[in-house]
């Protein structure tokens, strides 16, 4: 069910960024659909009334993990994938937003039907 | 030479790092180093050829950690990064002059290269979709460089598409950490060899497909590309249509169907279905263009639907039981000509660039009768499309042959003919590009034209020696089992790639 949402809230995004005709709603699409997949990753490692995956001192001492520790924890994998991906989406931010307000400086508008000097 | 492998990421990411530092005082000096840094890079990859290694990042053993892999398919890939960025880079001394923010331009080019040697080394699915984007947002950036109306425009386009596919491709691999619980591509194949493919991974195989078929421009995917490609400066068009497209589009489709999820006839049909669509639909837009660096770049796309159609067929062949040695030289032909077109594609663009800076024009029916006033970009662009358009004794010929005989050996006689139908559209535009632009009655306001010298004829000429040359890998034996046939037999071999990284 959740899972479901995702997948809409990432066809969301996508509808957005291919039928939008401003160029900021076109990035802000984009951006959905980012943070869909990031959702998403979480969520593959989530489990209910987990715990955070740190071996505690108990567990050192004894020499090996216990059998609780390994049911209940989070995956911490996904996590970690999460703020790489959230770190390149913002060096693409950047980079997108700053190539709109370029295009604005140069056209005096945002709307990519009136932006069309390539064809072919 | 041994190197470790992740030094050929971090040897451009530092330079990229020094370079703006340098700036625009130590202009000569941030030129120098990013030229010692490429030709350095070519020269490990040129030491490189015929080796097998896995490296394992920080010593973490292969299933914890991250590792890179070197097999015969990347080192192919490092060796036409390596070729085409040092030619693109010792072009760019002399023609990026015209441009402000050299030191600029040099560090994002060096992220690029850095990005896709990453891209082609990487043996963990996610470091992949890193290194992708990397080298993605550093080819958004230049494509955008000159930032006049066109090139924001076209770099906008770009972007949006180069976005959406690499939310795709992230999409996937988290359906396959998601399925098999591990990254590591060698785990991911072998559990996916042991429980088939369920619906999560056959969804999380179609983001694949699509979002590499993007960024490889194939039809229909390649909205992007005649726009992105022509609007960048001469040597990132180069880059782009040399390697860009190949490494993150081409390599990391094969890597996944070939090696992750494995051959199957009905993906095989697929991948020449886009093949073959990308050729004729490219060959016949490309005949319609005037504007020079427009028309190379459909070109592109017709030319990228040759390696696609030749490991396609390859693909057909293998999951269909047909003759291993059939599949293997369809491959051969494809991979053969990925190489191929790395190296004249560059070549092209660099003449045209070369063009572009002495006329102050793309249009081609404003040139005409450059012949004599610049005899060293002429006989390159000669050599050059005579090699594209497949004239005997140049290296495009013989890997159109391979591709036609595989496909005659596999009893397809029809794709033969598309293939050799294709050729002779190429034949006409590149004949088109010779009339218009070298031959015929001097151009008005052409008179003062003149011929670059230095740096920018260098490129040129050694890149049309090995467009001459490339003959050589297939009939001298040493070079043809070296650099050809591990690539070739790495996706022959399909699956076999997880247990060479695992022993």
């Amino acid at each position: 069910m959740l899972y479901a949402l995702c997948f809409l809230l990432f066809m969301t995004g996508l509808y957005c960024a291919v039928v939008k005709k401003n160029m900021v709603k076109i990035v802000i699409g984009i951006l959905v659909m980012e943070y869909a997949v990031n959702l998403f990753l979480i969520m593959l490692g989530y489990r209910t009334n987990g715990i955070a995956p740190i071996v505690g001192r108990s567990d050192l001492e004894a020499g090996e993990i216990s059998e609780l520790f390994i049911s209940s924890t989070v995956d911490p994998l996904p996590q970690a994938l999460v703020l790489t991906a959230i770190v390149i989406s913002l060096g693409s931010l950047a980079l997108m937003i700053s190539i709109c307000i370029r295009t604005y400086e140069k056209y005096g508008t945002f709307d990519i039907t009136q932006i069309r000097r390539l064809k072919g | 030479m041994n190197v470790p492998l992740p030094v050929f990421v971090v040897l451009p990411l530092i330079a990229a790092f020094l370079l703006p530092l340098l700036g625009k005082k130590y202009k000569t000096a941030a030129t120098v180093l990013a030229n010692v840094v490429t030709i350095l890079l070519l020269l490990l990859a040129i030491g490189s050829i015929g080796q097998s290694r896995v490296y394992e990042v920080g010593k973490w053993p292969i299933p914890l950690g991250i590792n890179m892999v070197l097999d015969g398919l990347s080192a192919l890939l490092l060796l036409a990064i390596g070729v085409v960025s040092t030619a693109a880079m010792l072009f760019s001394v002399r023609y990026m002059e015209q441009y402000t923010a050299k030191a600029k331009f040099l560090c994002l080019f060096l992220l690029m290269v850095a990005g896709m040697n990453g891209v082609v080394l990487s043996g963990d699915i996610f470091n992949l979709f890193v290194f992708l984007e990397i080298a993605s947002i550093a080819s958004y950036a230049l494509v955008g460089f000159g930032c006049e109306h066109e090139e924001l425009e076209a770099s906008f386009k770009y972007m949006v598409l180069g976005s959406i596919a690499s939310m795709f491709v992230l999409f996937a691999v988290a359906l396959v950490y998601g399925n098999t619980g591990t990254l590591n591509m060698a785990y991911i194949s072998e559990a996916i060899e042991v429980s088939g493919l369920n619906i999560g991974l056959g969804f999380a195989l179609a983001l694949f497909i699509a979002g590499f078929s993007l960024k490889a421009a194939l039809v229909p995917f390649h909205a992007w590309l005649p726009d992105a490609h022509p609007s960048a400066p001469a040597p990132i068009s180069a880059m782009l249509s040399g390697v860009l497209i190949k490494a993150l589009g081409v390599y990391a489709l094969c890597r996944i169907v070939f090696n992750m999820f494995g051959v199957s006839i009905q993906l095989g049909w697929l991948l020449v279905t886009l093949g073959i669509l990308s050729m004729i639909v490219g060959a016949f837009l490309a005949i319609g263009q005037w504007d020079f660096k427009r028309l190379l770049a459909y070109s592109s796309i017709s030319q990228i639907g040759y390696v696609v159609l030749g490991i396609g067929l390859g693909a057909v062949i293998l999951a269909g039981d047909g003759e291993v040695a059939t599949a293997s030289l369809a491959i051969l032909g494809g991979l053969f000509h990925l190489l191929n077109h790395a190296v004249y594609k560059s070549l092209l663009f660099l003449t045209s660039g070369s063009v572009q800076m002495s006329t102050g024009t793309r249009e081609m029916r404003e040139m005409g009768g450059l012949a004599d006033k610049m005899p060293v970009t002429r006989t390159t662009c000669t050599i050059a499309s005579a090699s594209i358009a497949g004239v005997p004794p140049f290296s495009g010929f013989w890997s159109k042959l391979i591709l036609v005989i595989a496909a005659v050996q596999a009893g397809f006689y029809w794709i033969a003919a598309v293939i050799v139908f294709v050729s002779l559209c190429t034949l006409i535009m590149y004949l088109k590009v010779q009339r218009y632009v070298f031959l015929g009655e001097l151009g008005e306001n052409l008179g003062e034209v003149k011929e670059n010298k230095g740096s920018m004829q260098i490129a040129m000429v050694s890149l049309a020696c090995l467009c001459v040359l490339m003959g050589l890998l297939l009939f001298v034996p040493g070079l043809r089992e070296n650099i050809l046939e591990p690539a070739v037999k790495v996706l022959t071999d399909g699956l076999e790639y997880s247990s060479i990284v695992m022993k």
